[in-house]
């Protein structure tokens, strides 16, 4: 049985931001058809009128009043960028 | 054949709050780079989302204010998609349940003339949902600096329908949105900074189609002249292309204010698939009538509301109301003025003339300002009951604006009362004069400065001493320039 | 017990250092010495702060001095899984994307460990992003089990299961999105709890799906899993999804809970895969509690087969988005063959991540994809619904229910090389997870070859004190916590 839909690997991959190798592509595409294959059989169960189950605990209105606390020091914020000049990150020229 | 343009806005808000949406450091505006920031803002791992209540209560307040209905029950979605000035690279926002759906935006179209009242229309709201703003991005020659103190500021998304057809439309629901958001205390809207923000869909149709056509999507319109001018010219655009029988296409302009042209945005990405999901991490936000009632006691009137009250209890001229309804705290000065004087267009008169021209040439914020309703009021009175003639007002008005002094104090110290009290009897006297000594008239007329002295005695004589000579003076001038 | 100071528990530990028979700093040293012994071969950390770690020891010391000792973590030798964040040190979640991430904050977990006055000792291995059930997913190398070198210690925590097999650290935090503390204290020999999603603070632990991560201590006896527990529960603002309730004195409570329980056993959860060693060591454990007055009820869970499928959707989907945020660009691993910006998203994450993070983001991303949603995720947490749905229901009629931890002991490293087979690891776990149960791990003995086996029970929501004593029954009747492997 091979109900499971093909995953159109290099789509997904440039969703997620992620370059792949042809070897890796490969392998992945093989080894998530397997998993997907599995997963498949979640469309035996029957969900008629159950709701989905987004948090363990159905909770509301978690929050917290608008009162402003200090953030961290720029040194501290930047402390761990891979680049940065006057107290910004830099990044590649970005073209909008 | 005959076209019309169809207009959808998307008008991003900024919340006014201290803080940011989903975290407490200090939301705001011109701080030094990366200053407001926490590890939340920079999405360092492990750090997750707290809700900020302000941020719930000025959308839900939006949403009372234009009419919407407030969902009993809204959640947050993450909208997946990479870009250097989100730190998650997920935005919080509400994907298939807003905060606040339906409602509509009431615009005013231009009249026929300045002092007639314009066409009124409802545009209709899709649906405005709340979500977290991104960094900024300075583009330098061979890199990008990315500065992350606006991440995650609290940012609301009107959503229009598609329902306006021409930019003065578009232009007239921007600047009724604005005022609406600023009546509430929702936003500041200072589009220079960034805390209102609008993107258009535009599309063309043959008229009676009720299709809608290829939709181009507009960026970058950052003032509200820029909405007017940028919908403007790709209406114009777009007419051009279908004339010469070329077909559009569905995409991304880029609108440059400064040269007035677009240019289309080669899309970089694959058609956007942004992945939405609820997120785990906050618990959804349930919205009781309780709520609502105490949030819509703390809305004021609108504008429009403002406008037609103003004309019907106060009668004033359109003119007038719509110079005063336009900033509340304006309105509200003007409405003090009105109940203390019990002459409310004078009081306006004075407001929208007089006060707001001084302030301009000052600088200076209606806060600031030292003459008060109360003064206003007492200037009025001092008119309208003859103790001071309209050229001294205004000379008493100016002083009045510098010193914060009473009206009343500074007549009496500048001798500028006109006394006796009934204008129309030394009126009389100075015509009676006028009328006794035609050679001196004759000399004044011709240029002899002093003649005039030759009727101030007969008048003060009548007053028995107690005219005003400045006001004597005035009358007398006045008189004879009238008789030409 | 052992008489070695590093292989005592918390409890014990607590009481002499009340009673000065040694110091923290003495302890510590201990601790040390041990790991620096023992940890070429284990290598349970990913790093340690030799001076840092002292001067908490001395602190402590001198807190206990002035008759200001915290409570029984005061000086005590704890190590976090390296998820978990403490401000100054390193934070990789044994990524290369992370190798050279220092926090500048705590975790919740972190400050209230701080408070109770514990000396946090090491960043401990685990799986890359707490994603794998072997630590072989580790950009640092795999960790061994100290019961046996050339098998793995379980995973995802198999650092924090095998540095306090090993006597590296008097107890230990782990993370548990889908049995990562459970599986490797199972198959290291030690205690694990998952607490109850909303028990503890998951500020500062990095995200792997979100719905389902805890955080939980490992520990060498149920007494101190409560003592642990105790310290770190609580609700915290920052965590929207913590759950405001009060928390029990755990410890105590071990004293006043004597059942007899009603517990139920999911037939589920005995069939095929169960390995006989594991499927008999359990039987004796409900033997046991049958002796105890305790009524055993077979009970069915219907909806345990679709666990690892709801599990690997929604785990998935919510880590791809999660682990988004590693880019290259505020922090973490920048590609230095990047072209543009686009392109160093690419290379960053493509050099950053391992194989078995790759394919999971792959898996999320493609689950939440346009076209796709509704067919995995959403109908995912519907399935997610009927199996907490499930649970409810037995606990309608007992009051715990006992299975095994993992269907099978400690396996060799390098022996389980296909995912599939891997994610088979999780089966009995998992369903605690997605329901957002407690679940506890206690030593229930030894295969013949000398690999330890875990039971697991499992509590109803929030209800940590009746798990806890159910399992501190057994283990007060068998001691299998005093053995310890030979290294």
């Amino acid at each position: 049985m091979s109900s499971a839909p093909q995953l159109d690997i290099d789509h997904v991959a440039h969703l997620a931001r992620l370059a792949l190798t042809p070897e890796e592509k490969a392998k992945f595409a093989q080894q998530l058809g397997d998993v997907l294959h599995h997963i498949e059989q979640l469309k035996k169960v029957d969900v008629t009128g159950v709701e989905p189950m987004a948090h363990a605990a159905p909770v509301f209105n978690v929050w917290a009043d608008d009162v402003a606390q200090p953030g961290l020091p720029v040194e501290l914020a930047l402390k761990n960028a891979p680049a940065q000049r006057d107290h910004m990150v830099v990044v590649p020229k970005v073209v909008e | 054949m005959n076209y019309e343009a169809v207009i959808g806005l998307e008008v991003h808000v900024q919340v006014k709050t201290r803080s940011k949406m989903f975290t407490r450091v200090a939301a705001g505006y011109g701080h030094e780079p990366n200053t407001l920031t926490d590890p939340v803002v920079l999405a360092l791992p492990g750090t997750l989302p707290l809700m900020n209540k302000a941020a719930l209560d000025a959308i839900i307040k939006a949403g009372l204010l234009l009419g919407c209905e407030i969902a009993p029950v809204c959640k947050w979605d993450r909208k997946n998609y990479f870009y250097p000035d989100s730190p998650k690279n997920y935005q919080i926002s509400q994907y298939d349940q807003p905060i606040c759906l339906c409602g509509t935006v009431e615009i005013e179209l231009p009249g026929p003339a300045r002092n007639v009242m314009g066409e009124h229309k409802t545009i209709p709201l899709t649906r405005i949902h709340l979500e977290e703003d991104v960094g900024k991005l300075n583009h330098g020659a061979t890199d990008s600096l990315v500065d992350y103190n606006r991440a995650g500021t609290p940012l609301m998304e009107i959503v229009s329908e598609p329902a306006m057809h021409t930019a003065e439309e578009a232009y007239a629901y921007l600047t009724s949105l604005r005022a609406t958001m600023i009546y509430g205390g929702i936003s500041d809207c200072d589009m220079e900074k960034g805390q209102l923000r609008c993107d258009a869909n535009i599309s063309i149709r043959h008229v009676g189609e009720t299709k809608l056509g290829v939709k181009v999507e507009l960026k970058n319109l950052n003032s509200i002249s820029f909405v007017r001018d940028g919908i403007s010219h790709e209406i114009k655009r777009q007419l051009a292309v279908v004339e010469r029988g070329g077909t559009l296409v569905q995409e991304t302009r880029d609108y440059d204010g400064q040269t007035g042209t677009s240019q289309s945005l080669r899309s970089k990405e694959m058609a956007h698939d942004y992945r939405y999901f609820p997120d785990p991490d906050l618990m959804p936000v349930q919205v009781d009538e309780a709520w609502k009632q105490r949030l819509r006691a703390e809305c004021p009137e609108l504008p429009f509301d403002k406008q037609r009250r103003f004309l019907e209890q106060y009668q004033l001229p359109y003119t007038l109301t719509s110079v005063l309804v336009w900033d509340r705290t304006l309105a509200d000065y003007f409405e003090e003025a009105a109940k203390l004087s019990g002459k409310p267009q004078a009081a306006g008169n004075w407001i929208a003339n007089d006060l707001l021209r001084e302030l301009g040439a000052a600088h200076h914020a209606l806060a600031d300002s030292k003459v008060r309703p109360a003064h206003v009021a007492a200037l009025v009175q001092l008119v309208d009951s003859g103790a001071v003639l309209t050229n001294a007002a205004k000379e008493i008005f100016v002083e009045m604006f510098a010193t914060g002094e009473q009206p009343d104090a500074i007549a009496d110290r500048k001798g500028l009362k006109a006394a006796p009290t009934d204008v129309g009897e030394l009126e009389q006297w100075c015509c009676d004069a006028i009328a006794a000594n035609a050679k001196a008239v004759d000399e004044f007329k011709a240029g002899k400065e002093s003649a005039i002295n030759a009727f101030k005695g007969p008048v003060m004589k009548a007053a028995k001493g107690k005219a005003n000579p400045k006001v004597i003076d005035e009358t007398l001038r006045r008189l004879l320039a009238a008789q030409g | 017990m052992s008489s070695e100071l590093f292989f005592q528990p918390i409890a014990q530990l607590a009481a002499a250092l009340d009673a000065k028979k040694f110091s923290s700093v003495e302890l510590t040293r201990a601790v040390i010495a041990r790991t620096k012994a023992v940890e070429a071969r284990v290598h349970a950390f990913n790093s340690f702060d030799e001076a840092a770690v002292l001067a908490q020891a001395a602190a402590s010391d001198a807190r206990r001095a002035a008759g200001q000792a915290r409570g029984p973590l005061n000086g005590i030798p704890i190590g976090l899984k390296d998820v978990i964040a403490v401000a100054g040190q390193p934070l990789t979640a044994s990524s290369k994307i992370l190798a050279n991430f220092v926090s500048p904050y705590d975790a919740t977990v972190t400050v209230k460990l701080k408070h109770a006055g514990a000396v946090l000792w090491g960043r401990l291995n685990c799986d890359e992003f707490a994603m794998g059930s072997s630590t072989e997913n580790s950009a640092n190398g795999p960790t061994s089990n100290p019961w046996d070198l050339a098998r793995v210690p379980g995973g995802s925590s198999g650092g924090s299961a095998a540095a306090l097999a090993a006597g590296e650290a008097s107890a230990t935090l782990g993370s548990d999105t889908g049995g990562s503390i459970r599986q490797p204290a199972a198959l290291c020999g030690v205690v694990g709890l998952k607490p109850t999603y909303g028990l503890v603070s998951r500020y500062g632990l990095v995200a792997f799906a979100s719905s389902l991560d805890q955080i939980g201590p490992l520990a060498r006896t149920v007494e101190d899993a409560a003592i642990m527990l105790g310290a770190i529960a609580g609700h915290d603002e920052r965590d929207s999804t913590s759950f405001r309730t009060e928390i029990p004195d755990y410890r105590a409570e071990l004293k006043t809970r004597r059942g007899p329980w009603r517990l139920g056993i999911p037939k589920e959860y005995f069939g095929e895969g169960l390995d006989p060693e594991i499927g008999a060591a359990v039987e004796q454990v409900i033997a046991f509690y049958q002796k105890q007055g305790c009524e055993i009820k077979e009970v069915s869970l219907p909806h345990t087969r679709y666990c690892l499928d709801t599990y690997y959707v929604i785990a998935t989907a919510e880590a791809s988005s999660n682990l988004a945020r590693f880019d290259g660009i505020r922090y973490g691993h920048r590609s230095k063959n990047a072209t543009d910006i686009v392109d160093l998203y690419f290379q960053s994450r493509a050099e950053g991540f391992g194989a078995e993070v790759k394919r999971r983001i792959i898996l999320g991303t493609y689950v939440l994809s346009s076209g796709y949603y509704d067919a995995y995720y959403l109908r995912a947490q519907k399935v997610r619904t009927l199996i907490r749905q499930d649970f409810m229901n037995a606990f309608r009629e007992v009051d715990a229910l006992l299975t095994p931890t993992s269907p099978m002991p400690a396996f060799k490293l390098g022996e389980k090389a296909d995912p599939l087979a891997l994610y088979l690891c999780d089966i009995y776990t998992i369903g605690v997870n997605l329901a957002g149960l407690p679940g506890i791990s206690v030593p229930c003995g030894f295969t013949q070859s000398g690999l330890p086996i875990g039971a697991q029970l499992i509590g109803q929501p929030f209800c940590e004190t009746d798990l806890l004593a159910i399992a501190h029954a057994y283990e007060q009747a068998h001691g299998w916590n005093t053995k310890f492997p030979f290294l």
